[in-house]
């Protein structure tokens, strides 16, 4: 066992296999306590993740690794979007405690099945071969669809699992189809043997099909147009901080793959996914911009605000370029730290200890609770892409790679609709500081209010903190060549 | 002579009903379920044959992950439709509308 471990270089999968033997041992703890044991299961699936952060950033080696016959590579960006993923987990989970608590929803499989999910994760950012990006996939899909439908006794819950399966399925199913396409007409599932295939023959309409149908199913994992019909009713139905963790850590994953399939096999193929990812991108921009005017949820409004903000990191994908990808990467990285912030606002959102989710209940919020409206409306106005916060500098990064790599119709598209975008954000800092006032929120617990802070501090000085952050991002994306 | 391009068709043929067996269907989630398996199967048919024809095994052992995978997705899919008829009564596709818009 040991050697053959030793023979597939199995050490630069460490983190993975950690976070995977963890969280079987949480979930023995959980089965065989005595007590209801989430608060222990929650704090140890925490310490695992920042264990398993550890290990990525000073156990994997340096430079690219790969693993197990070339199926599992470790490189500067793998290594940067599972710190990102672990850490969206890890602040999901904290962000949960008091919440399922109040809603008699704290039961130790949570976290078990959060660690599980990220596990998959990290498993999808490291794929090298069709395999194991499609046993990745299915980890953290199936894990996910759980979560959706955690809390059981609430019909809003089990409906918002139901659709995520259906149509999780659905996709899996066409990004398989996808990949046997592109394994039979390849001749193989290894990511740089497929490149090499397609560097010395080109395209055929069997890849192409195949390449269709897996951007399809990867389309459809980061919620981008037309794949998106499950993100409104999968946030609205899910409890808050499930929500929170489905807006963090599962796009960072779903949107490195995609990263990583389209530069990696089929980067020789660039011209025929690149008009593919110009589609999906702008579809998603717009509909992100207009679908979100008429809501009055709260949560539905964040779905439609992360399908355009999905489209706009793909607008650096469409660049095709490394700038491209670096701007995808800061833009990913800065739309992880804002979206946590503004779940945790979402969730300091409680009135005599029940939580409300309607936009109209943020109203004269600035004048009953100062810093909570501060920290939001910042929050709101990064999400917006206002200089010179945070959000603005991630669309700075996009557009910049789109226009160098000629696709102004992209760009210009993208901007009018980050404009149109604002209208939305901009209504809720105007009901919050504008209206009269409703009755003040609950105060706010401990982990919520530092999360919200820290999330409202980031955005405001990235300015600040930007350079240290950039070059992680073009290391990322030069070591994917 | 039958050859790869024939049991290529039978699983084009098979993903095709998997997939409006999902979107015409108006009834039952069972029936989705179904479906979603047709197309786990259409696409091990592709899986096996490609093998046999380009004669690697990695196809078949990719098949064999496929059928893994598809069991336990089967599995958590019925336990979410379960918890579902709990809190509804109902399992017809029409009724799942709690949420729109």
């Amino acid at each position: 066992m040991m050697t053959f471990l030793q023979q597939a270089d199995a050490a630069a999968a460490a983190p993975e296999i950690l976070l995977a033997v963890l969280a079987m041992v949480l979930l023995m703890l959980g089965v065989f306590s005595r007590r209801e044991a989430y608060t222990t299961v929650a704090s140890g699936a925490v310490i695992a993740l920042v264990v398993a952060i550890a290990t990525v950033i000073w156990g994997t080696g340096s430079g690219k690794v790969t693993a197990f016959g070339g199926s599992f590579i470790v490189d500067d960006f793998a290594r940067l979007m599972k710190v990102l993923a672990m850490g969206g987990s890890a602040i999901a989970i904290i962000l949960s405690g008091r919440f399922l608590g109040r809603v008699g929803m704290a039961k130790f499989e949570y976290p078990v099945i959060i660690l599980l999910a990220t596990t998959g994760m990290m498993m999808m950012i490291s794929a090298g071969d069709l395999i194991s990006l499609y046993m990745g996939l299915e980890l953290q899909s199936l894990a996910l669809y759980v979560v959706a439908a955690i809390n059981r006794d609430d019909a809003k819950s089990s409906e918002a699992g139901l659709k995520y399966f259906v149509l999780g399925a659905l996709s899996s199913g066409m990004l398989l189809y996808g990949a046997s396409l592109v394994y039979g007409f390849t001749g193989s599932t290894q990511f740089t043997a497929i490149a090499a295939t397609l560097g010395a023959t080109g395209s055929n309409l069997g890849v192409l099909f195949g390449l269709v149908f897996i951007i399809s199913g990867l389309a459809f994992k980061v919620s981008a147009v037309p794949f998106h019909m499950w993100t409104p009713d999968v946030y609205e139905g899910a409890p808050t901080p499930v929500t929170a963790f489905f807006a963090a850590a599962p796009k960072i994953a779903a949107m490195a793959l995609f990263i990583r399939v389209l530069t990696g096999p089929f980067a020789p193929v660039v011209k025929d996914w690149q008009q593919i990812v110009v589609f999906v991108s702008l579809a998603s921009m717009v509909l992100g911009a207009f679908a979100a005017i008429g809501q009055t949820n709260i949560k539905r409004l964040l779905a439609y605000s992360s399908i355009g903000h999905m489209g706009y990191a793909l607008v650096g994908l469409a660049a095709g370029s490394d700038e491209g990808v670096q701007g995808v990467v800061i833009y990913m990285l800065i739309y992880l730290l804002t979206t946590v912030g503004v779940f945790a606002c979402v969730l300091a959102m409680r009135r005599q200890g029940r939580a409300v989710e309607s936009i109209s209940d943020l109203a004269g919020l600035a004048r009953t609770n100062k810093g909570l409206a501060f920290v939001f409306s910042m929050l709101m106005f990064s999400l917006a892409g206002i200089p010179p916060l945070a959000g603005f500098f991630g669309k700075l990064f996009v557009f910049m790679a789109a226009v160098k790599a000629g696709l102004w119709a992209l760009a210009i598209i993208g901007v009018i609709a980050s404009v149109v975008g604002a209208y939305y954000y901009l209504r809720i800092v105007k009901t919050i500081y504008f209206d009269e006032p409703a009755a003040a929120f609950d105060d706010m617990d401990g982990e919520v209010k530092t999360i919200a802070y820290a999330s409202g501090i980031f955005s405001l000085a990235f300015v600040v903190i930007a350079q240290p952050l950039l070059s992680l991002a073009t290391a990322a994306a030069m070591s994917l060549h | 002579m039958i050859g790869l391009s024939h049991y290529l068709t039978v699983a084009a043929i098979l993903f095709t009903i998997g997939i409006f067996g999902i979107f015409l269907n108006r009834k039952n989630v069972i029936i989705i379920m179904m479906s979603v398996e047709l197309i786990l199967l259409a696409v091990n048919i592709n899986l096996v044959a490609f093998s046999t024809a380009l004669n690697d095994l990695v196809g078949q052992v990719f098949a064999l992950l496929v059928l893994t995978v598809a069991a336990a997705e089967a599995a958590i899919g019925l336990a979410i439709l379960v918890t579902y008829f709990r809190n509804r009564g109902t399992i017809a596709v029409d009724d799942i509308t709690l949420m729109k818009g």
